[in-house]
């Protein structure tokens, strides 16, 4: 066993261990950069990869162009009436929401209370996912030259998706609900018990999040709605994160919490929201 | 020296890096990415000289940092520390046989995880880490150890399309030829 080991250590010469001196130094000095710094050096690595998503962008249209030549003509007479049908009734819908609308902001004048904005949105494609399977970002093909800032919520129709947490020249990283990076004050509208988005809860299921801080008395049961709470600068009140999993249980800490499923599938992300403000 | 071999290889860790980031397939069924570049490691110690070693696990390491949360540079030497043992030792490994390649690639792609966790956790980094990891831990050992011969048959094969290969004379002469039968 010794003569084993004395023979692999006799196999490295000096300028391995140089080497392996470089690579050490090296990974210490990255590590002590400074968070801007650091990030600058991952913006110009990250933009070594532009031409790859160009390539795989635009082979993406050459498929779709080639899928559309293919779909006969009475499909797209009958997807056309289709979104005509969906295009009139979305209209009645928009006049319906638009009196509403108009309804709520003189209540909210008469009661002198604070007007409220409407959301502008901004349409991104995820192009790529964190390779590490530790960490829960995507990164989303918008960013500075469109106005990306970093904190904004992302959203997709069916509920919250997380957060901008780095924006470079034309991409964005987007943090996921679920990470600990991204916590969010969370409203049961049922009960109206209040709490917090701490993280995950399971490394393996991205879909199941930890409801915590939650008061000693509440009592959350399976399938009452979650919404963001509003508190706090980032994520608007109202926002659809999911519904709860499983009944709340006490934790030693005094506070109760609950698993909640999120409501926007965060697995199957291509196209998401941006919230402008 | 022979420049195609680190060329290949670099190539091939910057192809390997976008499609982890783009592809999400395995990600989607087992619940875990597959990460490449330890199995792509194991070839580059056994195949090419030091300085490439040092290059992929640095250009590698970056590449991969760039496009995660990770702090950059965490990646570069775990990296290089398997390329750094498997190196010295490539004389007495038995780098032909499928069952070598899939053990080293099953040993590099269980070490390189488990040393960057290490690391980051010893930094502090606000991770989710659970059993679920240790499922994600597998998953990366074995698929990074399953696709280990499949890198050194890829490299097999751009190097026999891309290397010239020098003419095998036959033994077969005309002017020995022996002339059988009458005229």
């Amino acid at each position: 066993m010794r003569s084993t080991a004395t023979g692999g250590l006799s196999m490295l010469k000096r300028p391995h261990y140089m080497a392996l001196g470089l690579v050490g130094l090296l990974t210490v000095i990255l590590l002590n950069l400074p968070h801007h710094t650091a990030n600058q050096i991952k913006l110009a690595l990250g933009s070594l990869y532009l031409p790859l998503f160009g390539l795989s962008k635009s082979s993406q249209q050459v498929i779709n162009k080639t899928g559309d030549a293919v779909v006969s003509r009475s499909q797209l007479l009958r997807q056309n009436e289709e979104l005509r049908q969906t295009n009139a009734l979305l209209q009645v819908r928009a006049m319906q929401a638009d009196n509403l609308q108009r309804e709520n902001e003189r209540l909210r004048q008469l009661f002198n209370w604070q007007k409220q904005t409407t959301w502008q949105l901004r349409l991104a494609r995820v192009i790529a996912r964190d390779p590490a399977n530790w960490w829960h970002t995507v990164q989303i093909d918008v960013g500075s030259r469109d106005g990306m800032k970093a904190f904004l919520p992302v959203l997709t129709p069916s509920g919250l998706v997380g957060r901008i947490s780095r924006v470079n020249l034309a991409t964005s990283e987007v943090v996921l609900v679920g990470s600990s990076e991204c916590k969010v004050a969370a409203l049961v509208r049922e009960t109206g018990d209040n709490g917090v988005i701490t993280g995950g809860a399971s490394p393996l299921d991205s879909s199941l999040v930890t409801l915590s801080f939650l008061g000693s008395s509440a009592n959350l049961k399976p399938g009452e709605k979650v919404v963001t709470w509003g508190e706090g600068e980032v994520f608007p009140k109202g926002i659809t994160i999911g519904q709860v999993a499983e009944d709340s249980h006490p934790t030693d800490l005094g506070y109760n919490e609950a698993r909640v499923k999120l409501a926007a599938d965060l697995g199957a992300l291509e196209e998401v929201w941006v919230l402008m403000r | 020296m022979n420049w195609l071999t680190p060329i290949l290889i670099l190539l091939v860790a910057y192809v390997a890096v976008y499609l982890e980031a783009t592809f999400n397939g395995i990600r989607h069924f087992l619940g875990a990415q597959i990460d490449l570049l330890p199995a792509l490691m194991v070839y580059a110690a056994l195949s090419s000289e030091l300085m490439t070693i040092m290059a992929l696990a640095v250009l590698g390491g970056l590449w991969f940092d760039s496009f995660s949360s990770n702090p950059l540079g965490i990646s570069i030497l775990p990296l290089f520390l398997v390329g750094y043992l498997i190196y010295p030792r490539r004389g007495l490994i038995l780098r032909e046989q499928y069952y070598t390649q899939l053990v080293l690639g099953l040993l590099a792609s269980s070490i390189v995880p488990l040393m960057t966790l290490l690391m980051l956790l010893s930094g502090r980094e606000p991770l989710v880490v659970g059993w679920g990891t240790l499922w994600q831990w597998l998953v990366m050992a074995v698929g990074g150890g399953l696709l280990t011969p499949v890198i050194f048959r890829l490299f097999d094969g751009l190097h026999y399309a891309l290397s010239y290969r020098p003419v095998v004379e036959t033994s077969f002469r005309m002017d020995r030829e022996l002339r059988r039968g009458r005229k």
